[in-house]
């Protein structure tokens, strides 16, 4: 066990896990931040993805003792005073279904426009192709990360 | 086809009202059943009792509309469509709609399951009369208080009026219209009044979803719950011999490793401590030597199709005289593997059994039977049970099974501690119930240009197709018709898989009906709508779908979809099916790279009669169509000694994006009762495809999934 500071949101959080506690579960279970979700625990599925300094990674692959004194932003921390113009073409064009998996394409598609402001399909696609989304509501995810490029120029 | 209008239901039977102590309306109503004589809607709030109702609404007194929505939600949407069809009748703005999730289950919930796409299809007479009777009470309770006859007022958007000219909200007559007898004899809206229904509602929980609240099982904690993670046999047939927890007991965070049956259950005071107690755990299975392999499997359903037999489930006509008498018979055998779900949440549920009672909570798609398993299994009586249901990360039938809610309630007993059982991934895919590995033999007969006889013989894993697939399509349009199956008793759990059997025999057939086109020298469309064209409708009433439905569906998807106009480098694929009610048209556009076929487009027309909520409904499409195609694509799974070769998505292929095609969905448009739509969209994907691909190299194929047949001939090119 060892005790880590770490910066979720905005806020200092202090931590005493395991040194290879991967950052999921310390969100999920320590932090009670359940919005980032489990999938695969392998980096395979995309469902835990949080941004670490702005990049997007995937937690479960991470132990939180890596990352200490990074800042990391979670689907919860995404909306300020209004949501992200990435949540609102998902809202616009109802893109989830079940839902599980939809706070990791939010976060890969945010991360993504950041490096990206104005991309063709054919970048969507590429960007977007580590997150599996079971119910397959893929057309929707690819016309919304459109909406939203839009929406931020 | 019955008219959506004219609906027999005894109001005073199924629906029961009561004033709320706090303010306001509230009506419990039931399904099918009728309520108990005894049973009362109760005056407060908070105790919603679903043992005598199936839903409730509540009517506040400012007019707002709160619907406890009965049905699961697994990502189909019926926790937006259902209470769209209450708020359309009830005549609300929908904005001052909300809609929360009923907490139970009991054995009067009579349709308290997602599953079999027929969630709106059964609701939809008890919504609307529903939502029209507590309107018809707001209407009488208004007229009342002015004095004036119920039939001079009108209510709409929430809002009462008379001829006078007066105006009162709902809010304003609510508390009393509760005090009012149910009316016996309410009118229903014409479908050209709809305001709600056929108007796009994005889903209710939107919100929240986007914003990362807490909403599904996994998320759900309560105060001591420990994280339990359980060693399961690894091959199906294996049983516990031993096991020794030091290790286990070493990993920090983990507070008891405990044996029920035969598994092993690690509780730990979180997650990742529970998942690594598991690993550290030292366990000895039997050693069986008759552990199941898919060559196996392959070679017991081979044996069922080689023999005579099988259980005939509908035959007309003589067969065997038609295959005596053909000019040609045409024969081809199609396999598919075993698949399992995968929901992107991975199986969980909390218990905590206490003296008092049992509490359990998670995503469910059989609340009622499984509570009552949960009673039977620890010994408790069903009235201790208190089930909740959590938002579902996917079901796809794997959420009908209560497995890991058992095991939850279990280790419970076991402990008296709460628990939350967390299967990862790899416990997920191992743990079996998997759509079970299927092989179709079709053999057609051709006469003078016609097709005069079809035998279709299935050899499945486990079980058979249900009752009614037999009379599916090609039944009634061709004069000898046999459907026969069989089946291979495994120890390999099975289960229903999105679209149970159709999910593969469709793409079976439609792949059999484009070679019987090749050889009649027609075109593919033409064979189906000339085959179409020999049932007379409501001739045989065991027929289960409608040709004329049929007809219109494929026309629909003939035109949007440009069918047979070549266009430079884009192969087309077309398969129609009738499934769980809904009828639909699919056709494929595909190009090839690489040798390798990309799905580009997917054009789809649906026949699901009225559509209540089209951005959900395009949804359901959207997603079953490439689920279909991803399926058939990529989705293979094997064993090797009782285990599952691939148990992560390292391995294991599931559709991404860029292998993804554009669905574009078009309704048939008529007035006709909804039917569901979370399961019909699957079932022609696999079809359509393999016809793509045929038409693009000319190769026929006939095992799932088809990228192996890719692989294959790129190793043998450069062998």
């Amino acid at each position: 066990m060892a005790t880590f500071n770490l910066k979720v949101n905005g806020k200092s959080k202090t931590v005493n896990v395991d040194n290879d506690t991967p950052l999921l579960w310390v969100l999920r279970d320590e932090l009670n931040l359940l919005g980032t979700k489990y999938g695969c625990g392998i980096a395979q599925c995309g469902a835990c993805t949080v941004h670490v300094d702005g990049v997007a990674i995937r937690s479960c692959s991470v132990p939180a003792s890596n990352i200490a004194d990074s800042e990391i932003t979670t689907i919860e921390g995404l909306a300020k005073e209004k949501l992200h113009p990435v949540q609102e073409a998902w809202k616009e064009l109802d893109v989830p279904q079940c839902g599980y998996c939809q706070a990791g394409q939010i976060m890969t598609a945010t991360s993504f426009l950041k490096q990206n402001p104005s991309p063709n399909n054919e970048d969507i696609r590429n960007a977007m192709n580590g997150n599996l989304c079971r119910c397959a509501s893929y057309n929707r995810i690819e016309k919304a990360v459109a909406l939203a490029a839009k929406k931020m120029s | 086809m019955k008219n959506q209008n004219k609906v027999a239901f005894s109001r005073r039977n199924f629906i029961k009202t009561s004033a709320l102590a706090s303010g306001g309306l509230l009506i419990g109503f039931n399904f099918f059943t009728a309520c108990k004589e005894a049973a009362q809607p109760p005056v407060d709030i908070s105790k919603l009792n679903f043992n005598d109702f199936n839903a409730f609404i509540k009517i506040a007194d400012n007019g707002y509309v709160t619907i406890f929505s009965p049905n699961p939600e697994i990502g189909q949407g019926v926790k937006t469509s259902m209470p769209m069809i209450i708020a359309e009748e009830l005549d609300v703005p929908w904005e001052h709609v909300s809609v929360q999730q009923g907490v139970l289950d009991t054995e009067n919930f009579q349709r308290q399951v997602a599953g079999g796409s027929q969630s709106i299809r059964f609701g939809w007479d008890a919504l609307r009369q529903t939502g029209a009777t507590a309107k018809q009470m707001l209407v009488n309770a208004a007229a009342a208080k002015w004095g004036v006859d119920a039939s001079t007022c009108k209510a709409s958007n929430g809002i009462i009026t008379n001829n006078n000219g007066d105006t009162l909200g709902y809010g304003d007559v609510v508390s009393e219209a509760a005090l009012l007898e149910v009316p016996e004899n309410v009118t229903l809206k014409s479908p050209k009044d709809y305001k709600i229904i056929g108007k796009d509602a994005i889903n209710v929980d939107m919100e929240a979803i986007i914003t990362g609240k807490p909403l599904f099982g996994l998320d759900y904690t309560s105060e001591g719950m420990k994280y339990v993670s359980v060693a399961r046999p690894p091959a199906f047939g294996q049983k516990i011999d031993s096991f020794d927890a030091t290790e286990a007991k070493a990993v920090n965070g983990v507070i008891d490793v405990v044996q029920f049956g035969d598994k092993v259950a690690v509780l730990a005071s979180n997650t990742w401590a529970a998942m690594k107690g598991k690993k550290a755990l030292k366990v000895n299975w039997t050693n069986d030597n008759d552990l199941e392999n898919t060559s196996d499997h392959d070679h017991e359903l081979n044996k069922i199709l080689n023999s005579n037999k099988l259980d005939v489930r509908r035959e007309d006509g003589n067969v065997k005289k038609a295959f005596a008498e053909a000019d040609k018979v045409l024969e081809h055998t199609y396999e598919s593997p075993f698949l399992p779900h995968n929901c992107m949440e991975p199986m969980n549920f909390y218990a905590n059994v206490t003296d008092d009672k049992v509490h359990l909570v998670g995503p469910i798609q059989t609340p009622a039977g499984t509570a009552r398993r949960i009673a039977n299994l620890i010994n408790r009586n069903e009235d201790d049970i208190h089930l909740e249901m959590t938002r579902m990360g996917g079901g796809f039938g794997r959420r009908l099974y209560g497995d890991f809610a058992l095991e939850a309630a279990e280790i419970s007993n076991i402990t008296k501690q709460p628990v939350k059982v967390i299967f990862s991934r790899e416990d997920d895919m191992a743990a079996g119930i998997y759509r079970p590995a299927i092989k179709y033999r079709i053999k057609a007969s051709i006469k003078d240009g016609k097709v005069t006889g079809y035998h279709l013989k299935e050899a499945a894993i486990n079980s058979n197709m249900y009752g009614l697939i037999p009379n599916f399509f090609p039944a009634g349009a061709i004069e000898n018709y046999k459907v026969e199956t069989g089946n291979y008793r495994s120890k390999i759990t099975t289960g229903a898989w999105r679209a149970p059997y159709t999910n593969f025999l469709a793409f079976a057939e439609q792949s059999f009906f484009d070679e019987l086109a090749k050889e009649l020298e027609i075109d593919p469309v033409r064979l189906r709508l000339d085959l179409l064209s020999n049932v007379e409708e409501g001739k045989d009433p065991s027929i289960e779908y409608s040709a004329k439905r049929m007809t219109d569906t494929i026309n629909l998807a003939v035109e949007k979809s440009n069918w047979g106009k070549s266009r430079d480098g884009i192969y087309q694929g077309f398969a129609a099916y009738y499934s769980h009610n809904t009828h639909v048209a699919e056709v494929v556009d595909i190009s090839m790279k690489n040798g390798n076929p990309m799905v580009e487009k997917v054009t789809v027309a649906v026949d699901c009669g009225i559509v209540v909520n089209p951005t959900g409904a395009k949804n359901q499409i959207e997603g079953g169509v490439i689920d279909g195609i991803g399926h058939a694509m990529y989705g293979d799974f094997s064993f090797e000694n009782g285990q599952p070769q691939d148990v992560n998505f390292n391995t294991y292929r599931l559709i991404r994006m860029k292998e993804t095609p554009i669905v574009e969905t078009h309704f048939v448009e008529n007035e006709l009762s909804p039917t569901g739509l979370g399961e019909p969209g699957l079932p022609p994907a696999g079809g359509a495809l393999s016809n793509a691909i045929k038409a693009a190299t000319g190769q026929v194929l006939t095992k799932q999934p088809f990228i192996n047949e890719f692989n294959k001939r790129k190793t043998d090119l450069s062998a």
